[in-house]
């Protein structure tokens, strides 16, 4: 039988080794996520047109970020799931309020206005989805039975669609393949998933029968992008012309000129990808990749190791989410998927979508440092 | 009692989990790589395709500006057309020292202070290799005085663009409206591929309501420039749609006649076609000239026009609201009739003065001594109020707001411009859920002769006639008669007509008795009837500006001009089949049938004599 003490014995504890410990920080993992903080402010600094202004903002955001990773580390899994559905229930009101206030002020809304800071409910229901549904089937066993499939497929629904409503399709997106990733982590069948996705497939005409002209718009433009050069195809036009003319090693940084001279919008938010493409060419873009992977790969084994049920399901989804994140993101910039509203994670400017990721690997590094050392 | 346990195995989980990890992996693996090709497509295979569309200033997509449509009205005559414009464009990047530059164009060519100031915040706006203009609309003497200096101010060109022209100026200000600079807002909600290049966009009138057909489909140029930004050739080219042309309803020369009539009296004249709902005459008094808002007025200017007393850039045949008066009593007679309050028989004995029984409270005629006993003909040709208080008490407010509603009393018109006005028809309902008050007897004897809270548009009074006039067929107002575009032509908007169930007898009754009010021994307007070969039918009225006390006695000569009654008139013609109707309004004119009739009388004259002629 291993403890605490005995381990002790047999790794003699350095200093840091044991600040480490003490802050339930995972090494790895905030190595990886520190190195990605580093890309974006060495990437925003050039997209930005080397605005200062634009770091120190970053920087204030990318810390209140890593604060809140840090705090939520030191929180026992065990609250999470305790308060699961308390916060989704809480999300969803916030949600509705939104919704109503918009209405109200005639126009898309998102955020709350609290007095001392505008805070947006969908942020937070991209975490407390996965944690309601990871508590909910976790009080089952796995594989999920019809019932329990039924109601976290309401539970998925609903923030979703809320969210759609706002309209905010790429958040939407991110809260549904989380919800997703829960179920596919609780073993739902294969047969099952195939036919989740034949449904999908027939449902699009409706989809698309309820979205909205500009969301229309984006995916017309995605099929055919020079359709409408001046218009939304110019975006996806401009963003493979910076990529493409990259080529190899790239422009150099502070080398590319699509960005400099105006040519690529939405530069330092959702389009960052295409400058660091042109600045470092397709060994760094492979090399932003690997680092994502490595992010990503960490997160899973974190999930592997986890010791219940519900961490389990929630460090999995999560990473999943993650992943989703990139992979809509980079998509869109290299035109391979249409143009929906989703940041790079850890490398766009702004947003408060930094915070949210954050706070994810906070949950990730809780479940990783709390583990109770069990015999072997 | 039986209980289930949930019973766990936790081995299963364990295994079926690890084996989700794994799949997990493997789908991001293969995502991944998905990534991957396609960048090795991007940055390989088409590295020098992309490359060459890259190159510094290679290929720039710039947009083609349509012309905007013209605007005409029914004769072809051109209200809205667009002229060539000389502009002083500067590149900020080709110019060294763009502070010197600036101050000896200043100097060169007498630019105020201000339009220096204009163009900074104008430049911020706009993106970095963009050329802005400093001066727009550049004189002759501007212009070779710069042609001679060129040489020293490189980056600095003159540029040619079509800019909006209006040749009536403030004839039609109000219905035609003007475009001006796109401002922030607009951008904002503006299609932006759409509006790629253009800088001006409707701002009021039939410029705004049909801007989308009067921009056109702007197109595009794919063109190659070298280093210094100069174009060496058009690549592709897709050549922009201009925008429709528009044909309106108006007669403009008709408008000039209604608009001069008007004379020293603020005010407006609508006619309308009555068989077609098409408006003939669209006049609001005073205008403005609309050609300054185009290349940006001067901000003193603009204040000029907002406070001056007279309101000029208020649109008052669509937006202006005055009680109705006495021009309201055909409709209040034909009521009577419709709900047998009356017979065309009724007689009523007019003392002077009105009193509900039992309230010592006395409305009193316009005439002193009454006008003795008189009929509905009587009632309307003489323009007497007891016959109507008594009338309106009969009738109740209820009866009297449904029935007049129909004629589109308190509703919006439905023509094509922007910005119209309601107006208001008073019902019980409707004080007690703006005013939170019940209803009174003397407000209903009031409404009878269009006093009161009632409040109508001088469009909407001469729709009402038309539509009175048209023998109860519901007659929409209309200005855009026909779209024409490079390949087809549009006719205007669908009408949706439908029948008032109104009987044609008691129509007739009517118009009889407006046409009395005209031809009449006793008529109200008798003298816009003498000497024309056709008959008219009108209604004059007068709207109260300010209450006068109990046996007060109302001198207009004492009182100030701005307190004088309203003059209101409505007319159709002619009598034995109506092309015509139409609505004055001079403020502080004082009495309808001296002053607002003979305004009719002279567009109607206009109408049906160069009618005569086609």
């Amino acid at each position: 039988m291993r403890t605490e003490t005995r381990r002790e014995q047999f790794e003699p504890p350095s200093a840091l080794g044991n600040l480490l410990r003490k802050l339930h920080i995972d090494v790895p993992l905030f190595i990886t996520l520190s190195l990605a903080a580093m890309v974006s402010f060495v990437i925003l600094y050039s997209a930005g047109s080397q605005n200062m202004g634009v770091l120190v903002r970053q920087a204030a955001r990318v810390g209140l970020a890593f604060g809140l990773m840090t705090l939520l580390a030191h929180v026992n899994p065990y609250q999470f799931k305790r308060y699961s559905a308390v916060l989704f229930s809480l999300g969803i009101l916030l949600l509705i309020a939104v919704l109503i206030m918009g209405q109200i002020g005639k126009g898309a809304q998102r955020w709350l206005d609290l007095g001392f800071f505008r805070f947006q409910p969908s942020e937070m229901i991209k975490i407390t989805t996965p944690m309601m549904i990871a508590w909910y089937l976790s009080e089952h066993s796995l594989p999920p039975k019809w019932k329990q499939l039924c109601i976290a497929a309401v539970l998925i629904v609903v923030p979703t669609l809320l969210i759609a409503k706002q309209p905010d399709l790429g958040t939407a997106l991110l809260v549904a393949s989380s919800g997703a990733g829960v179920l596919f982590f609780a073993g739902l069948s294969w047969l099952f998933i195939l036919a989740i996705i034949a449904i999908l497939a027939s449902l699009a005409p409706i989809v698309w029968h309820l979205m909205h002209d500009y969301q229309r718009d984006r995916v017309l433009t995605f099929l055919n992008p020079e359709a409408d050069p001046m218009g939304r195809g110019y975006h996806i036009i401009q963003s493979k012309i910076a990529i493409g003319s990259g080529g190899i090693y790239g422009k150099g940084w502070l080398g590319s000129t699509q960005s400099e001279l105006d040519f690529l919008p939405e530069s330092s938010t959702d389009f960052i990808f295409a400058v660091f493409a042109e600045e470092f060419g397709l060994f760094g873009c492979v090399g932003l990749l690997i680092l994502y992977l490595l992010i990503i790969g960490r997160c899973l084994y974190i999930a592997s190791q986890a010791q219940d049920t519900y961490s389990r399901l929630l460090a999995g989804s999560l990473s999943f989410t993650f992943f989703v994140y990139v992979f809509v993101n980079i998509g869109m910039v290299i035109g391979i998927l249409p143009v929906v509203g989703v940041p790079l994670p850890l490398i766009s400017y702004g947003g408060t979508s930094i915070v949210t990721l954050l706070a994810g690997f906070g949950i990730l590094m809780s479940i990783h440092t709390h583990r109770k050392l069990l015999p072997n | 009692m039986s209980r289930t346990y949930i019973i766990k195995d936790n081995s299963v989980e364990n295994r079926l989990f690890l084996n989700r990890i794994i799949v997990a992996f493997v789908i991001i693996l293969l995502l991944t790589s998905a990534l991957i090709v396609r960048l090795v497509y991007l940055q390989i295979v088409g590295h020098e395709h992309y490359s060459s569309l890259a190159k510094d200033n290679s290929i720039k997509i710039k947009p083609l500006v349509p012309t905007r449509g013209m605007i005409y009205d029914r004769n072809g005559k051109i209200l809205a057309e667009n002229m060539p414009s000389y502009s002083l464009e500067l590149i900020p990047e080709q110019i060294k020292d763009l502070d010197d530059t600036l101050k000896r164009l200043q100097k060169l060519l007498n630019i105020p202070d201000e339009k220096i100031q204009q163009y900074h915040k104008q430049r911020k706006r706009e993106k970095r290799f963009a050329s802005t203009p400093l001066l727009m609309n550049m004189t002759e003497e501007e212009l070779a005085k710069f042609a001679v200096a060129r040489p020293f101010f490189p980056g600095v060109d003159i540029q040619v663009h079509l800019a909006r022209h209006y040749p009536y100026a403030d004839l039609a200000s109000h219905v035609v409206g003007y475009v001006g600079r796109i401002n922030e807002t607009e951008l904002k909600t503006l299609p932006v591929a759409e509006y790629q290049g253009s800088s001006h966009i409707g701002k009021i009138g039939i410029e705004s309501s049909y801007e989308a057909q009067l921009h056109g489909k702007t197109g595009y140029a794919e063109i190659e420039t070298n280093a210094q930004a100069r174009a060496i050739r058009t690549v592709n080219a897709v050549e922009p749609t201009p925008g429709a042309n528009l044909y309106l309803t108006l007669d403009i020369d008709l408008q000039k006649t209604a608009y001069d009539a008007l004379d020293i009296y603020n005010g407006a004249v609508v006619a309308i076609d009555v068989k077609t709902g098409g408006v003939l005459v669209f006049a609001s008094r005073p205008g403005f000239d609309p050609n300054p808002f185009v290349v940006g007025i001067s901000n003193g200017a603009y204040q000029a026009l907002n406070s001056s007393d007279s309101r000029p850039l208020y649109n008052r045949a669509l937006r202006g609201l005055y009680p109705p008066g006495s021009t309201l009593k055909p409709f209040v007679g034909l009521a009577g009739l419709e709900y047998n309050a009356i017979g065309t028989q009724h007689r009523i004995f007019c003392p002077g003065f009105y009193q509900l029984p039992g309230v010592s409270h006395r409305y009193r005629d316009w005439k002193k001594w009454g006008h003795g006993s008189v009929n509905l003909n009587d009632a309307i040709m003489q323009s007497c109020d007891v016959y109507f208080y008594s009338l309106a008490s009969a009738l109740g407010i209820d009866n009297m707001h449904d029935f007049l509603q129909q004629f589109g009393f308190g509703e919006k018109t439905g023509i094509d411009l922007v910005g119209e006005k309601a107006g208001l028809m008073p019902s019980r309902d409707w004080k007690r859920r703006q005013r939170n008050q019940s209803w009174y007897p003397g407000e209903t004897i009031i409404t009878g002769i269009g006093q009161g809270f009632t409040q109508v548009t001088p469009l909407q009074l001469a729709r009402a006639m038309a539509t009175l006039a048209n023998k109860g067929n519901i007659v929409t107002p209309f200005l855009v008669d026909k779209i024409v575009n490079a390949d087809s032509t549009t006719h205007g908007p669908e009408i949706h007509k439908g029948t008032l169930p109104v009987k044609q007898e008691n129509i007739n009754s009517i118009l009889t008795a407006m046409v009395n009010v005209v031809h009449g021994e006793r008529g109200t307007a008798k003298i816009i009837g003498r000497n024309i070969s056709y008959q008219i039918g009108g209604k004059t009225g007068t709207a109260q500006v300010f209450n006068i006390k109990q046996d007060a006695k109302y001198n207009e000569n004492e009182i100030e001009f701005k307190l004088r009654d309203h003059a209101l008139f409505i007319a159709f013609a002619p009598a034995d089949d109506p092309k015509i109707a139409v609505a004055v309004i001079a403020e502080n004119g004082g009495h309808g049938g001296s002053v607002a009739a003979p305004i009719a009388g002279k567009v109607i004259k206009q109408y049906l004599e160069s009618d005569n002629e086609n």
